[in-house]
């Protein structure tokens, strides 16, 4: 029983200095792409070729889950509300949950799968493979080649997804709510215009790019740590997605909290 | 001056507890071909980074042309670092560069070479180690282990280095490639002689190291066992090495 009590403990105490030590070597890399963010040489086309990446190839995933997104939800709010007069309020709940919340986070939990797992996938073969180790042997930082453009890109590029998130949608809503629902076109503008500020465009856009970094980071710190061949890839690519899920989803609320302060 | 290319002075490193290299004393003979022999767990891997500045020691002094590595501040190792040239255990060509980009990156990295002359060059680097035109566009996953250790040995080359580390660079292959390969290492070794150039092997092929090696370094368990010349070597009878020799 004794021995039983003991070893639980011991796991307990072996799992917190495992999450220290991993938040410790996080925290660590975090600032050394920083510092290397700010060093020259600047490498402006892996920046754009991960844009290139990360944005233009993203645009028909973000496309489709955001004219479906617009859409059902303008046609569940109008389920739910539609004893109140829902013509009033369609456009403006719909456009400003958009703007402030769907858009960002549902671009970030799109990039967190698509791009947060091919950033460590990407990186971790090439840790295994020592491709890593021949940058380094050539007096080329990894951190400032594979993983500053990444970080960057996924930050530039998230603003700009949700940005189309957010157009895309409205216009599903619309469609949805002027030609299914009858809703009058008239209305359904002049009612947002009435509710709906830059600021909440400015909330949902600052979200994406914290989204993006935090992506970044977290994608390429699972590729450089990756141990252990193919396996250790699967792994890290694993971990990414969920990580970066479930941080967009955290900081989500933070960040709400902190930008209703402010804007 | 010293006419040793690398130097080790009593270098000892140790991860937390547990002491990997022990005071190490010895240097490597500028313009010969030295291989660092041993049995798996003996230290090679951990020494070679220590050349390379990948790894600080935990007490003592790494010396490579001169030069104290292991007092170089970040930026300073980066730039030395381009006197090496490395060949990886599998080759570590770059996956998403052709042959004829993973030999150019270097050079476009580190030098103001136009295109063409960065084409020029990369084309006699890949007659110099007997690539054809066709293998130079293919991507390092259509390449045979073979021609990947070749582009691997070019690409190290690219920028003239001084110092050539070859981090055992048969695993995997058959023994015709395995000859063809050092063949290579010997020839690329003799041609940049009259340059200043060392080539350091890590290997566990005995054979292939004596009959290719000028000189060659025995470790076992962190420690130098056997440092001499491959002919002293081979007379060597220290019991750890006849076992090797015997193999």
């Amino acid at each position: 029983m004794v021995q039983l009590a003991l070893k639980q403990i011991t796991n307990l105490g072996n799992s917190i200095i495992g999450m220290v030590n991993g938040l410790g070597d996080f925290t660590l890399f975090t600032g050394k792409t920083l510092f290397w963010t700010f060093k020259p040489p600047y490498r402006l086309r892996l920046l754009f070729e991960q844009i290139y990446f990360m944005g233009n190839k993203s645009i028909f995933i973000i496309f489709l889950t955001s004219i479906f997104t617009g859409a059902v939800f303008a046609f569940q709010i109008y389920l739910g509300i539609k004893a109140i007069n829902p013509d009033s309020f369609i456009g403006p709940v719909v456009t400003i949950a958009l703007a402030k919340e769907l858009a960002p986070v549902l671009s970030g939990l799109v990039v967190a799968g698509r791009c947060g797992a091919a950033m460590a996938a990407q990186i971790g073969t090439m840790k295994v493979t020592e491709q890593i180790d021949a940058l380094e042997v050539m007096g080329i930082n990894g951190y400032q080649y594979l993983a500053v453009p990444r970080i960057l890109g996924a930050m530039i590029s998230m603003p700009l997804l949700s940005a189309i998130f957010l157009l895309v949608g409205y216009t599903g809503a619309w469609l949805i709510a002027t030609k299914v629902l009858m809703i009058d076109e008239v209305l359904y503008t002049q009612k947002l215009s009435d509710f709906m500020t830059l600021g909440m465009v400015a909330e949902g856009l600052i979200k994406a790019a914290v989204f993006g970094y935090l992506i970044g980071i977290i994608g390429t710190y699972q590729g450089f740590n990756v141990t252990g061949g193919a396996e250790g890839v699967g792994k890290g690519t694993n971990m990414a997605v969920v990580w970066g899920m479930i941080t967009v989803l955290v900081v989500d609320f933070f960040l709400t909290s902190f930008l209703a302060q402010i804007l | 001056m010293s006419n040793f290319s690398v130097e080790f002075k009593n270098v000892t490193k140790k991860f937390g507890e547990s002491t990997v290299l022990h005071d190490l004393n010895f240097g490597i003979h500028d313009g010969k071909i030295t291989t660092i022999l041993g049995f798996s767990g003996a230290g090679k891997t951990t020494l070679m980074k220590h050349i390379l500045g990948l790894v600080d020691p935990t007490e003592g002094e790494v010396i490579v042309n001169g030069t104290v590595i292991n007092q170089l501040g970040e930026l300073e190792l980066r730039e030395f670092r381009r006197n090496f040239g490395m060949v990886f255990q599998y080759a570590a060509l770059f996956n998403f560069l052709t042959s004829f980009e993973n030999m150019a990156f270097p050079l476009r990295e580190f030098t103001k070479l136009s295109e063409k002359e960065i084409s020029e060059k990369v084309l006699g680097l890949l007659d110099s180690v007997g690539i054809g035109r066709d293998a130079a566009y293919k991507l390092p996953s259509e390449l045979s282990g073979g021609m990947r250790k070749r582009v691997g040995l070019a690409r190290g080359l690219a920028l003239d280095p001084h110092v050539m580390l070859y981090d055992e660079p048969t695993s995997g292959l058959d023994p015709i490639t395995t000859h063809m390969v050092y063949d290579l290492m010997k020839e690329t070794h003799q041609r940049n002689l009259n340059r200043g150039f060392s080539s350091i092997i890590i290997s566990h092929d005995i054979h292939a190291t004596l009959k290719y090696s000028d000189y060659i370094l025995f470790m076992e368990k962190g420690r130098v066992v056997e440092h001499s010349d491959t002919e002293t070597f081979r007379k060597s009878e220290n019991p750890i090495i006849r076992r090797f020799l015997e193999l």
